[in-house]
């Protein structure tokens, strides 16, 4: 276990390190120019010149990119081109709004999703199996910014309408200022984020359920007379949890470096949102930071996803 | 393979009957025989040809209607207060919040939809098949460089990736094809690498081996074949992701470049219109979810038609 995650976190730490230069490399591929964006339109050569040198872009690349890794390294992310603050406070006052709004969501897509794939499972071609089918292919197939739109149309505005002004349209509460308020913000993108996610695992969850309740093992566990229930839900479902364990894993990781869609459409200053507002300003450090962050994310969920293998089924070992 | 035995177990669709109908066909025959019995696959591909032919038929429909798509009506085409007008004899589906067509505009944007779609995914999958097939039958040394490769591609975060790529590079019909495939041809061949380490160990791979055919011969000719379903199958599911994809980026103002009307850039034009012109959201919408619903369908179809056991499969999301 432990070779596993030295190995699993250097390996992290190579993909990691692809990932910032190639983040590096593609600000320098295209022909522009942020000190001519940050100057303003009627800044003069000289201006244009200075705030070029003040923010270091007149050095050669490579020194660039070493100023660069060796703030990396001291755990300093560097300074924003646009708001000359730390990029690591930046991202630390939008990291919570991130983290409320995924980690709520996945609370609700996987409780909604392992239940809809269990339900289905159990009596496969009944109407509640064709009825999930039927949700769950709606909601692959919906795009997030749509259906946002769709919830902020109907619990906000038609809400609003007959004097109903419960759910708010947008915007972020802190926790910590009101656990109530905090709520009340994040339940339509909650259900947003959770409704498009939840298909995916409603199908997981049925078909490996499937799978695995066709196993020798399954058929001895009805032979020793077990309930059905019990031979479900305590032989089946722990190790037909092992892909959606994966899924979860994955999807979880990319949501907390940023639901870059919801966070737009919910008006969230979440780091989805900072990303969009980096890329149009063309805000460098802001934006390696947030993709380094992001990424960093989605490699530790994996390592954490494959070393949740061997806890759910000890067949998996290790090495 | 699936032989006849298993085909008993298929589904709803076949009965004893067809079995016997079925001996003696390929795999990919069999394949079409249980997709045209198969009631939502003809309904999704009636679907997507109409989609299509809408698309290839967008200038008449234009004509039809007496609108271009980047065209305003600067008599009639917003209220007294600069409103989109709702739909009229003069405007089918209403208009924007310029005084354009939102039919005219609705129906171009599937254009730009299925070229993406069908474009990415094409790239996506020559991408994947090759990378997959050599990552699979080449050298450790050379399987490992590219299953790393995959790997790394695998955990960018793509959506930010890929708008802070558009940002810089600018936004173009083009680049977002590629982007989409760049960003989906990992999955795909991740599938294929596993295919191929299973195929090359077969006999009829070793026969040709020992025949003296070169390598690149075993891949196209021994390998390829045999890959063709499960091909097919990622392929199909991934045309709704790329359509979905391509919204998303022309939702956040990075797709095709403005006037050329997109689903993604109309909703997103509409939404500080949501409450007083429901047919600006309503048309781009639709038209999208009917068509990411038509080919999630289609593809599903086409995967119980392939694989009647159901494999399970990775799908690439652009949700978030």
């Amino acid at each position: 276990m432990t070779v596993f995650l030295i190995r699993r976190t250097l390996y992290g730490i190579v993909v990691l390190w692809a990932i910032s230069v190639a983040t590096f490399a593609l600000f320098f591929v295209a022909p522009h120019d942020p000190a001519r964006i940050i100057a303003g339109r009627l800044a003069t050569p000289q201006t244009v010149a200075l705030v070029r040198h003040r923010l270091g872009l007149d050095e050669p690349v490579l020194t660039q990119y070493w100023h660069f890794v060796d703030r990396l390294l001291h755990g300093n992310l560097g300074y924003s081109f646009y708001s000359s603050t730390q990029v690591n406070s930046l991202l630390l006052t939008r990291l919570p709004v991130t983290v409320s709004l995924a980690l709520g969501a996945a609370v609700i897509w996987l409780s909604g999703g392992v239940l809809v794939g269990v339900l289905s499972a159990a009596r496969p071609g009944s109407f509640v199996d064709r009825a999930a089918t039927v949700v769950v292919l709606t909601g692959l197939s919906t795009p997030t910014f749509l259906l946002g739109i769709l919830l902020i149309y109907f619990f906000f505005y038609r809400l609003h309408l007959v004097g109903i002004d419960f759910f708010p349209a947008g915007g972020y509460v802190p926790l910590t200022q009101s656990p109530a308020g905090w709520a009340q913000h994040l339940i339509l993108p909650w259900i947003t984020l959770a409704f498009v996610s939840a298909a995916v695992y409603s199908r997981l969850t049925r078909s490996s359920l499937l799978d695995t309740m066709s196993q020798d093992y399954i058929r001895t566990a009805r032979a020793k007379g077990l309930s059905e229930q019990r031979v479900m839900f305590q032989h089946g479902l722990r190790s037909s949890l092992t892909p959606v364990v994966t899924q979860f894993g994955i999807d979880l990781g990319t949501l907390l470096g940023g639901a870059i869609v919801t966070e737009s459409v919910f008006g969230l200053p979440g780091l989805g949102q900072l990303a969009v507002q980096s890329v149009t300003n063309q805000d460098l450090p802001v934006i390696i930071g947030i993709v380094l962050v992001a990424a960093a994310f989605i490699i530790v969920a994996n390592i954490v996803v494959d070393a949740l293998y061997a806890v759910l089924d000890p067949r998996v070992r290790l090495g | 393979m699936a032989g006849p035995d298993q085909l008993t177990r298929v589904g709803d669709a076949t009965s004893e009957s067809q079995d016997v109908a079925f001996a003696g066909r390929s795999q990919l025959q069999l394949a079409w025989t249980r997709l045209r019995h198969d009631r939502v696959a003809v309904v999704s591909t009636v679907l997507i040809l109409a989609l299509v032919l809408v698309a290839i038929g967008a200038p008449l429909v234009a004509k039809l209607v007496g609108w271009g798509p980047d065209e305003q009506d600067r008599v009639h085409g917003l209220t007294p207060d600069g409103l989109p007008v709702g739909p009229s004899t003069l405007h089918w589906l209403g208009t924007d919040n310029l005084g354009r067509d939102v039919l005219v505009r609705a129906v171009y944007g599937a254009r730009v939809s299925l070229v993406v779609g069908l474009g990415a995914t094409a790239l996506a999958t020559l991408i994947g098949v090759v990378v997959g097939v050599v990552a699979g039958y080449a050298s450790p040394g050379v399987d490992t460089l590219l299953s790393r490769l995959m790997d790394v591609v695998l955990s960018f975060p793509f959506l930010l990736f890929a708008i802070a790529l558009v940002s810089v590079v600018g936004p173009s019909l083009k680049i977002s094809i590629i982007v989409i495939a760049f960003f989906s041809w990992a999955s795909i061949g991740r599938v294929v690498r596993g295919q191929t380490l299973t195929l090359r160990e077969h006999e009829f791979v070793e026969a040709a081996r020992s025949t003296g055919a070169k390598t690149l011969r075993i891949m196209t000719v021994e390998i390829l074949p045999n890959l063709v379903s499960p091909i097919l199958v990622l392929a199909t599911l991934i045309i709704p992701t790329a359509i979905v994809f391509e919204a998303t980026l022309s939702f956040l103002g990075l797709g095709v470049e403005p006037p050329t009307p997109t689903w993604g850039n109309m909703i997103s034009d509409s939404l500080p219109y949501y409450n007083v012109a429901w047919w600006f959201v309503a048309a781009p919408g639709l038209a999208l979810l009917l068509m990411t619903l038509a080919f999630n369908l289609l593809g599903d179809a086409v995967r119980d038609a392939l694989d009647p056991s159901a494999a399970r499969l990775t799908r690439v999301k652009v949700r978030s």
